[in-house]
C-alpha cells in the first residue's frame, strides 16, 4: 500500500501545486484585463505620451536577479545546505524589497517630471501605468510576506522540516511574478 | 490517492467512528459548526448563507413590486419597516432604486453563484470524484469566510444614512463612480465594491479548489469520462470562474480609481448638477462596460452549469435510465464554456458598437443555441420511456428543462442585434434571463435541495410540502414572467418607478397588478419551503436505507452522517461510470460494482 502511495503521488503533481498553476492562470486574466483596456484607451482620444522612468530598467534587472536567487535557495534547500539556503533567501526578500523601493522611484520621478498619476490633472496613461505598476508591486509585496513566513520558520523553527513544498510554491510564484514584470516591462515599452 | 497527503489520516478518522463520542475528536463547537474545514459543513454554511440572501432579495423584489403593482396605494406598514424610505407608506424613488439594484446584486452573486454552485461544489465533489476533502481544506474555509465578509459588508450597506447603491446591479459609471451624482453613489457604493471585491476573492479561492480537486483527487479508477455530469458541470463552471471573475476585479479596480483617487479611465466630460462640470477628461464608460460583461455573461452560465448539472444527474436517477448522450453533454457544456466568453459584446448592441463587430456577436450568440438544443434534446430523451419517479427533485428537474426551454428561446430574440434596438432595456430583457436564468437555476437549487437533502441532514424533506412548493413556484414563475415578454414587446422599458404616468403603459396598470399579486404568493411558497428546511433538519422523517434513490454515484456509498474524511476506511475503487442504470435488467449497478464477466458493453 505504501509503495502505490508512494508511485501516484511521484505521477501526480501535488494538488497545492496544481492549486498555484490555476491562480497563476487566473492572475494572468486580471492583467491581460489591465493591459487590454490600456490598448483600447490609448487609440482614444487625449493619450499622453512619454518615456518611462530609467529606473525601470534598473529595477527589471533587480527582478531577475532575484529569481536567479530564489532558484538557487531551492537548489540549496534540496541539498539540504541550510546556512546557504537561508543567506539566499534573505538576499531575494531584500531584492524583492529594493524592486518595490525603486518602482515607488520610478512613480516618484514622473510625478517630479510633472506627470501626474492621480487626481484631476492626471491622464489616464499615467494612471495606468501606476495601476498596473503599483497592481503588479502588491503582488510582489505578497511573495515577499510569504518568503518572510518561510524566512522566520528556518531561523526559528526547532522542528526540522524536510518538505521542500513550501519554497518550491514560493518560487513557481516567484517567477511568475518576475515574468509578469517583464512581460509589463515590453508592453509599456513597445506594445502599449 | 493523493488524498491521503491532503487529509493525513484517514486511519484516525475510521478509529473515531468506531469509538463514538466518548473518544476524544478534537473538534470543539468552532471548529465543527463555524471554522470548520469539512467541506460537507461548508457546503452547508454556503446553503443557509444563501437562504438567508435569497430571503432578503426575495423580499425586496416583493417591496418595489407593491410599487410597480400599486403604484398610488399608501402602505403605512412600509413607513414602519423602512422608515425615511417610505415616506407616507409609499416608497420613495432612491429607495426603488437601491431595492431594484441589491436584489440583483444580491440573487445573482449571493443567492445563484456563492448558494448554488457554493453549496453543491462544495457538498458533491469530494463525495462524487471519492476524495476525503477538498485540495486545500484551509482555503476552502478562507472561501466561504470571505463570502461571510462580503454578506457582512453588503448588509451594513442597507443601514448607511444615504442608503445602498441604486444604480444597477451592473454599476456602470459614471453614475457609480461620482458620489455627487446621487444618493446611492455615496458610501452605499463604496460599502457595494468592497463587498464585492470580497466576493470575487471568495469565488476565485472556491474555484481554485474545485478544479484542483475534480482534476488531482479522484479515486482510483475514477477517470474522467467516469464522472457524474454534476461534477462535469461544476468543473466548467469554476473555470469560468476563475478565468473571468479576475476582468471583473480589474474593472472593479479602475473604478475605484476614479471613485477616490480622480483619474479618469470611465470618466469624460460630466456636468453634475449642483456641483458642475467635472475636470475628467478622455474617460470611456464603455470601457467599463467591457470589462464588466467579460465576467457578466460568463457569470449567466457560472449560475446555469452547475443546475444543468444537478438536473442531469436527477433526471436520469429517477428516470431510471442512463442519461441519454453522455459524451454528448460533456461537449455541450465545453461549447457552452468556450462560447461563453465570446459574446459579451450582445449586452452593449445599442452602445454605439461597430454593426459589423455587432453581427459577429450575433453569430457567436446564436452559436449557443447549438449546444443547449443538445442538452436539451438529451434532458428529453433520457425522461423518454423511462420509468419515472415523480420525487419532488424530479418535479423541479423536469421544472428547469421547461423553464430552460422557454428562456432560451427568446434568448434567441434578443441575439439579434436588429431585434436589440427594439428589445433593449424593456421587460422583454426582464421576463428573458429570469426565466432562464434566475427561475430555471432556482429550480435547479431547489431540484439538488430535495435530492441531496438525506445526505446532507440524514433526513428527508416532506414531499407533500415539496409538490405544494413545486406547483405554486412553477405556476407562478410562469404567470410572472410570461406577461412581462408582452409588456417588453409593447416598449414597457425596464426600472422606471411609475408606468402610470406614461400614456403608453398605463394601460398594463393591471397587469401589474397582478404580476405583483402573484410574486407575493410565489414568495409565501418559498417561505413554505423554508419551513420544510429548517424543520426536516430536526423533524424530518429518518433515511432507513443508505441510498434512497438507488442511485450509482459515491455519496450514497458513505455512512449515514459521514465524518471529517467520509468514508471510514478505504475511499472505495470505481469501476464504470456512473449511469448503469436498467442494464442488463438490473435495476442500477451502483459505480463501486466491479464489471461482471457475463455483462454486456455499454
Amino acid at each position: 500500500m505504501m509503495t502505490t502511495v508512494q508511485n501516484t503521488q511521484d505521477r501526480r503533481i501535488h494538488p497545492q501545486k496544481f492549486t498555484l498553476w490555476v491562480a497563476i492562470g487566473s492572475l494572468i486574466m486580471m492583467f491581460a484585463a489591465l493591459t487590454s483596456a490600456y490598448i483600447v484607451k490609448k487609440n482614444q482620444s487625449s493619450w499622453l505620451e512619454f518615456p518611462l522612468p530609467r529606473i525601470f530598467w534598473y529595477s527589471t534587472g533587480v527582478i531577475i536577479i532575484s529569481s536567479i536567487t530564489i532558484h538557487l535557495a531551492l537548489k540549496a534547500f534540496k541539498a539540504r545546505e541550510m546556512g546557504r539556503y537561508r543567506q539566499l533567501i534573505t538576499v531575494t526578500v531584500l531584492l524583492g524589497l529594493l524592486f518595490l523601493g525603486m518602482q515607488y522611484a520610478g512613480f516618484m520621478d514622473l510625478e517630479a517630471r510633472n506627470i501626474a498619476l492621480t487626481g484631476p490633472k492626471s491622464n489616464s496613461a499615467a494612471s495606468f501605468l501606476l495601476v498596473i505598476t503599483g497592481f503588479h508591486m502588491a503582488h510582489v509585496l505578497g511573495g515577499i510576506i510569504a518568503l518572510l513566513v518561510i524566512f522566520v520558520r528556518a531561523y526559528t523553527s526547532r522542528v526540522k522540516n524536510y518538505s521542500s513544498l513550501p519554497i518550491e510554491l514560493i518560487s513557481t510564484y516567484w517567477h511568475f511574478v518576475d515574468i509578469l514584470w517583464i512581460y509589463l516591462f515590453i508592453f509599456y515599452n513597445w506594445i502599449g | 490517492m493523493s488524498n491521503e497527503a491532503v487529509i493525513h489520516s484517514p486511519v484516525e478518522i475510521g478509529a473515531h467512528e468506531e469509538h463514538g463520542e466518548h473518544h476524544h475528536h478534537h473538534e470543539t463547537f468552532i471548529t465543527k459548526y463555524v471554522f470548520s474545514q469539512d467541506h460537507k459543513m461548508i457546503a452547508k454554511q454556503f446553503l443557509i448563507t444563501g437562504m438567508f440572501w435569497a430571503v432578503l432579495g426575495g423580499l425586496m423584489s416583493v417591496l418595489f413590486r407593491l410599487q410597480l403593482g400599486y403604484p398610488d396605494a399608501s402602505f403605512p406598514w412600509l413607513e414602519t419597516i423602512l422608515g425615511k424610505w417610505a415616506k407616507g407608506g409609499h416608497i420613495t424613488p432612491e429607495a426603488y432604486y437601491a431595492l431594484v439594484t441589491t436584489h440583483g446584486t444580491v440573487l445573482v452573486f449571493f443567492v445563484l453563484t456563492a448558494g448554488l454552485s457554493g453549496t453543491f461544489a462544495n457538498f458533491l465533489i469530494p463525495l462524487q470524484v471519492g476524495a476525503r476533502d477538498m485540495a486545500s481544506p484551509f482555503m476552502n474555509m478562507l472561501s466561504y469566510w470571505f463570502f461571510f465578509a462580503a454578506s457582512v459588508v453588503m448588509l451594513s450597506s442597507i443601514f448607511v444614512e444615504t442608503g445602498p447603491f441604486s444604480g444597477g446591479w451592473t454599476a456602470y459609471p459614471p453614475l457609480s463612480a461620482l458620489g455627487d451624482a446621487s444618493p446611492g453613489s455615496k458610501t452605499g457604493m463604496d460599502l457595494w465594491i468592497v463587498s464585492m471585491a470580497l466576493f470575487v476573492v471568495s469565488s476565485l479561492l472556491g474555484g481554485l479548489n474545485y478544479i484542483a480537486t475534480i482534476l488531482n483527487m479522484r479515486t482510483k479508477g475514477m477517470s474522467m469520462t467516469r464522472l457524474p455530469l454534476t461534477i462535469w458541470a461544476l468543473f466548467f463552471t469554476a473555470v469560468l470562474g476563475v478565468l473571468s471573475f479576475p476582468v471583473l476585479f480589474s474593472g472593479f479596480i479602475l473604478l475605484i480609481f476614479d471613485r477616490n483617487f480622480g483619474t479618469s479611465f470611465y470618466l469624460s466630460d460630466i456636468f453634475v448638477n449642483g456641483v458642475g462640470a467635472l475636470p475628467n477628461e478622455g474617460g470611456s464608460a464603455i470601457l467599463y462596460q467591457h470589462l464588466f460583461w467579460f465576467l457578466g455573461h460568463p457569470e449567466v452560465y457560472i449560475i446555469l452549469l452547475p443546475a444543468m448539472g444537478m438536473v442531469s444527474e436527477i433526471l436520469s436517477v429517477n428516470s431510471r435510465k442512463p442519461i441519454f448522450g453522455y459524451m454528448a453533454m460533456i461537449g455541450s457544456l465545453f461549447a457552452i464554456a468556450v462560447l461563453a466568453f465570446l459574446v459579451w459584446a450582445h449586452h452593449m448592441f445599442v452602445t454605439g458598437l461597430n454593426p459589423l463587430l455587432g453581427s459577429v456577436f450575433v453569430l457567436l450568440t446564436l452559436l449557443i443555441a447549438v449546444p443547449s438544443a443538445i442538452k436539451v434534446f438529451n434532458w428529453l430523451t433520457t425522461l423518454w420511456r423511462g420509468n419515472i419517479r415523480f420525487t419532488p427533485a424530479m418535479m423541479f428537474a423536469i421544472g428547469f428543462v421547461s423553464l430552460f426551454i422557454s428562456g432560451g428561446l427568446t434568448g434567441i430574440w434578443l441575439g439579434n442585434s436588429a431585434l436589440d434596438i427594439h428589445l433593449h432595456d424593456t421587460y422583454f430583457v426582464i421576463a428573458h434571463f429570469h426565466i432562464v436564468m434566475g427561475v430555471a437555476s432556482m429550480f435547479g437549487m431547489f431540484a439538488g435541495i430535495y435530492h441531496w437533502f438525506p445526505k446532507m441532514y440524514g433526513r428527508y424533506l416532506n414531499n407533500t410540502v415539496g409538490y405544494i412548493h413545486f406547483w405554486v413556484t412553477i405556476a407562478g414563475a410562469y404567470m410572472i414572467f410570461w406577461p412581462m415578454h408582452y409588456e417588453g414587446l409593447a416598449g414597457m422599458p425596464r426600472r422606471y418607478y411609475d408606468y402610470s404616468i406614461w400614456e403608453s403603459f398605463k394601460q398594463f396598470a393591471e397587469l401589474n397588478r397582478f404580476i405583483s399579486t402573484v410574486a407575493m404568493i410565489v414568495f409565501a411558497a418559498q417561505l413554505l419551503f423554508l419551513f420544510n428546511f429548517f424543520y426536516s433538519i430536526f423533524k424530518g422523517r429518518k433515511m432507513t436505507s443508505l441510498n434512497p434513490w438507488q442511485s450509482n454515484t459515491l455519496e450514497w456509498t458513505t455512512p449515514l452522517r459521514p465524518g471529517h474524511g467520509n468514508w471510514p476506511g478505504e475511499i472505495p475503487e470505481v469501476h464504470r461510470w456512473a449511469y448503469d442504470y436498467g442494464k442488463d435488467g438490473v435495476d442500477f449497478i451502483p459505480q463501486t460494482t466491479p464489471v461482471g464477466a457475463d455483462e454486456s458493453h455499454h
